[in-house]
């Protein structure tokens, strides 16, 4: 078995645990809660009262206007210093939520306000509340509109994640420089740590597009016609 | 009976409703003609308080609604909207739900009806327009005229006591509009209360008892719908109807919004 090969192998099961236990619980949790969050920022900046439009604009700008990786570093190295001393993975998990929150909230706007006037009217119409035509008229059409930029977010998020080993998080890509450390091949580690990197955000795209086609043909439009 | 009384609706500095006044009395069918941007889908939203009038009144069974310039109760807006069905110019069907699912919706979200219930009624009123066999299709998979039928059923679900329809047939190429008129004709018969905006003198002639010609916002003459077709007392009137004759009003993506 050629060297490198050997390498790759002895060292896949400790990446791949990192991977399961650190990777893909952050990923997942953070997006949950940023989805949550970006949902509520959107609702607060369209239909919310002024402070409160205010308040979302703001967040906003601030994690769209600064580094990821400075936003981890001011929450983990920062935040002690003002007496809120977080463990490496709850200071990574807020990092990336407020992330997440911020760059879908723009997305779930858009994909709101692109709904067609008429829908509202449409249900205004046959009785309903701004409540009730919101959730079942214009959230459920938002929601197809969103998949593709939503599915941008989530596959960024998976690839971002290795900034939290910068906070001490032991996620695949710390576990990869650990393993560096010890067997000085950088070159072999690191490809391999982009390999399961690879394999993780061809994974999630391949499950948006089976999504999109679902959700395609439960309008009766062909997946091209939904894209 | 519905009663407008006296309607003023601005936008801005833009005066569109002038004090406007019509009835419409119940089991009849009332056609609203006029020019583009006479004002004749304002007038219709704010019959479903779609368009909120400053000054005014509106009067639909036993309700009476003073318009001050404060927005109606929340309340007033739900009763008001329970008594009015509406069908809108380019149709407006929910397209994330089957056909069947358009007419169910107001049946289950406002009125809480039991999914059987509602089904049966729902597949009673596609019946009615002639798509029973489209229950489970699209609104994507429907042509304009299908659709429009689909859009009367789902206004007529919850029994409104009005059908408001905005050029229900201006979106349609002149075979697929027929099917609507017919459908309409079959409602008017069967003593469905409507107000229609219309530049359709088929549709107009054949589903109304009577008519209104509204202009910049304005009643100009308003009777038996055959009078004023044939014999108009205001000269405005007769020009606007000879214009119609010849086909070359079209309202067409005329809407705002
Ligand atoms: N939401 C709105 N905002 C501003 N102007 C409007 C709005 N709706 C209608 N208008 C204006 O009001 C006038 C009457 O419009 P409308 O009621 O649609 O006329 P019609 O249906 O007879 O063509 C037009 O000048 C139109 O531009
Ligand atoms: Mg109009």
């Amino acid at each position: 078995m050629p060297h490198w090969l050997q390498l790759m192998l002895d060292s896949l099961a400790p990446l791949l645990w990192a991977c399961l236990v650190f990777t893909v619980p952050l990923t997942l949790l953070s997006f949950a809660f940023g989805l949550t969050l970006g949902f509520l920022t959107a609702l607060a900046r369209l239909y919310g009262p002024r402070p409160l439009v205010a308040l979302a604009r703001f967040y906003v700008w601030i994690i769209r206007g600064t580094p990821l990786l400075v936003q981890l570093f001011v929450i983990f190295y920062g935040l002690p210093s003002v007496g809120i001393l977080l463990d490496a993975f709850p200071a990574a998990l807020i990092g990336f939520t407020l992330n997440v929150g911020a760059y879908s909230s723009e997305i779930v706007r858009a994909v709101i306000a692109s709904i067609p006037k008429g829908q509202w009217e449409a249900s205004y119409s046959i009785g309903m509340n701004w409540a009730q035509a919101l959730r079942r008229t214009v959230l459920p059409q938002a929601a197809r509109t969103a998949v593709p930029p939503l599915s941008n977010t989530f596959i960024s998020l998976v690839k971002d994640t290795s900034l939290a080993a910068a906070v001490t998080v032991p996620e695949l890509f710390q576990a990869a420089q650990r393993i560096v450390a010890t067997s000085y091949e950088p070159l072999i580690i690191y490809i391999e740590a982009a390999l399961i990197y690879l394999a993780l955000s061809s994974v999630l795209s391949a499950l948006q597009d089976r999504l999109e086609h679902r959700l395609a043909r439960a309008s009766g439009l062909a997946p091209e016609a939904a894209r | 009976m519905i009663r407008l009384a006296d309607i003023v609706k601005s936008f801005g500095d833009l005066t569109v409703l002038k004090g406007v006044s019509l009835a419409v009395r119940e089991g009849s069918v009332t056609a609203l003609i006029g020019p583009s941007g006479s004002g004749k889908s304002t007038l219709l939203r704010c019959v479903n308080l779609l368009e909120i009038p400053e000054a005014g009144q509106l009067v639909i069974g036993g309700e009476t609604v003073r318009f001050t310039g404060r927005p109606p109760e929340r309340e007033t807006l739900r009763r008001v909207r329970r008594q009015t069905g509406m069908v809108f110019q380019n149709f407006q069907l929910f397209p994330h739900r089957t056909a069947l699912g358009n007419v169910m919706e107001s049946l289950i979200v406002v009125l809480k009806w039991p999914e059987a219930k509602a089904r049966a009624r729902a597949l009673e009123l596609l019946d009615k327009v002639g798509l029973a066999d489209k229950a489970q299709a699209w609104p994507a998979q429907l042509s304009g005229g299908q659709q429009q039928r689909v859009a009367i059923a789902r206004a007529l679900a919850s029994s409104p006591r009005v059908l408001l329809c905005d050029e229900p047939t201006s979106a349609l190429d002149p075979e697929l509009s027929l099917e609507v008129v017919e459908v309409l004709a079959q409602l008017a018969r069967e003593g469905t209360t409507m107000l229609i905006a219309t530049h359709d003198l088929r549709l107009a002639a054949r589903v109304a008892q009577d008519a209104v010609l509204l202009e910049a916002g304005e009643v100009v003459e308003g009777g038996p719908a055959a009078e004023l077709f044939t014999r108009p007392r205001q000269e405005r009137t007769a020009r606007f109807i000879a214009t119609l004759g010849h086909g070359v009003v079209s309202d067409q993506g005329a809407e705002p919004g």
